[in-house]
């Protein structure tokens, strides 16, 4: 059986290009960016080009562009060493929303445990954060905003440019986790007034293991990792530059015609399930406010993991926001934080897409789903 | 979450899944854990269950639970049923991952309130 692949949101088939680039740095240029040796310079060279082409997709200067070993690490860094570096004058104050990773709210956490304060803005039924929500929870001790871009789960986008403008208004920083996003969704820091972006490869074809934090020049933050003063001091540790490398190429690869036919086969897919499945509904907002890849529907009365378990069956993998599927047994967070109750979380599903899927596939899913969910409503409960 | 193959042949094709109309006791439990439901209806005669049914909103181990533990206790004596616990029922199971045995223990506890269901109107 052939396997088809709608868990992009997770992570993404390596592109062949990427592992090409990748290869030479592994057992030819496998020099470390720190010696001054020929093998030192040539892998400086490499990473240095690596983060021009990186800085350039968002509009940025090369040297706020800092390497990371992800998404987790790059939204870490933030919400602790802003925190930290910016307490001093009496400001313990954080804001983020309901919709976040769990990165960002765990780290919150922590924080809120350390003496800080944190808001978490509710969002509306399609996951929108309301700028003005943003501008009445700032006070004069708040010192960061952190709003998560391309929801993971529902695909929400927000408005960066609104929110961006109130917190540069009232002099707090501004942090977005675009790791969903990152070049499907334009974002230049030119134009948006912004101070701190996550950015990452493996959801962009790119490898595990490597990620970014754009840091704008003139923002206070301490550094992640102490050591040999990497990355201008911030984050100290040997770069990994197979990983650096595959990050710029999946960066550079990346291009509208694929942004264009994921946006296509997503609301093929999207409008194939509503028209053909009765008691569906989509999660989240619909056309361009959401991104290209996400679908997230909600098969009312059947659990959600029993549609993946049936899926998997056939050799289609999804995932779920549904409480049985995960480590923890609660209902995402995402999908209760837009309204559904914890039934309706546990009864969604997501499918989430590449450029490597195909019109084929699509049509298979829309062939094989409504008996899927017809076989399932037999069983439940709910009739 | 990972399933033996022997478990996954059982959630493709469920047994004794449904409602009996004419059933003369039947119960509904929700999980208090992950939010999973239940419900199990009984055919018994001659302290006996004759016939047994279940249906449930739930995730793949719920439905693996409900179809093997129906299957057990179908045909056997109400007295017998009353002493299976949750180790007979994860034998069955073998290789249900651990963060899932709540789902076996909703099987269970449906069925047993169903059992008084029945005992409570016999009782009237």
């Amino acid at each position: 059986m052939k396997k088809i692949y709608l868990d992009n949101a997770a992570t993404t088939a390596v592109d062949e290009s990427v592992i090409k680039a990748m290869v030479p740095y592994f057992n030819e240029k496998y020099g470390n960016a720190s010696s001054q040796h020929l093998f030192g310079q040539e892998a400086k060279r490499a990473m240095e080009e690596s983060r021009v082409i990186i800085a350039k997709a968002i509009g940025a200067r090369y040297d706020e562009i800092y390497f990371t070993s992800g998404g987790t690490e790059a939204n870490n860094w933030v919400i602790k060493e802003i925190g930290f570096a910016n307490q001093a004058n009496d400001k313990n104050h954080i804001i983020t929303t309901k919709i976040e990773h769990d990165c960002v709210l765990n780290s919150c956490n922590l924080m809120e445990k350390l003496g800080f304060n944190v808001t978490y803005l509710d969002v509306d039924k399609q996951g929108f954060v309301n700028p003005k929500d943003v501008e009445n929870a700032i006070t004069d001790k708040t010192l960061l905003v952190s709003v998560i871009h391309g929801n993971n789960e529902i695909g929400t986008i927000q408005d960066l440019q609104s929110i961006g403008r109130i917190c540069k208004e009232k002099g707090v920083y501004f942090h977005t986790d675009a790791c969903q996003s990152f070049t499907k969704v334009k974002i230049n820091v030119k134009k948006i007034p912004i101070d701190l972006i996550t950015l990452n490869a493996h959801k962009i074809h790119g490898p595990k293991g490597i990620g970014a934090l754009y840091i704008r020049k003139g923002t206070k933050i301490g550094a992640l990792l102490h050591g040999g003063g990497h990355e201008q001091g911030l984050r100290s540790g040997t770069e990994n530059i197979p990983g650096i490398i595959g990050f710029a190429r999946a960066v550079k690869i990346a291009n509208f015609r694929d942004i264009k036919k994921m946006q296509e086969l997503r609301d093929k897919l999207i409008n194939g399930i509503l028209k053909s499945i009765p008691d569906a509904k989509l999660n989240g907002p619909k056309g361009n406010k959401r991104l290209c890849n996400n679908i997230n529907i909600l098969f009312k009365g059947v659990e959600a993991e029993a549609i993946g378990g049936y899926l998997d069956a056939k050799a289609i993998c999804s995932s779920t926001g549904s409480a049985c599927s995960s480590h923890t047994l609660d209902p995402s967070h995402v999908l209760i934080a837009i309204g559904l109750s914890p039934e309706q979380a546990n009864s969604s599903i997501r499918l989430s897409l590449s450029k490597f899927n195909t019109k084929e596939e699509i049509n298979y899913i829309l062939k094989i789903l409504p008996k899927i969910i017809k076989k399932l409503r037999k069983i439940s409960v709910f009739r | 979450m990972t399933y033996s193959k022997k478990l996954i042949k059982i959630f493709e094709n469920p047994k004794n899944v449904g409602e009996i109309k004419d059933a003369n006791a039947k119960a509904r439990v929700k999980s208090s854990i992950c939010g999973d439901i239940m419900d199990i209806y009984l055919k018994i005669g001659d302290n006996k269950i004759e016939d047994i049914k279940f249906q449930t909103f739930g995730c793949i181990a719920s439905i693996i639970s409900g179809s093997v533990l129906t299957e057990i206790v179908k045909g056997k004596k109400i007295n017998d049923v009353k002493k299976i616990n949750q180790k007979h029922i994860l034998r069955k199971l073998n290789g249900l991952p651990p963060i899932k045995f709540h789902c076996a223990d909703l099987a269970l506890s449906t069925l047993k309130k169903a059992i008084k269901d029945y005992e409570k109107k016999k009782g009237k």
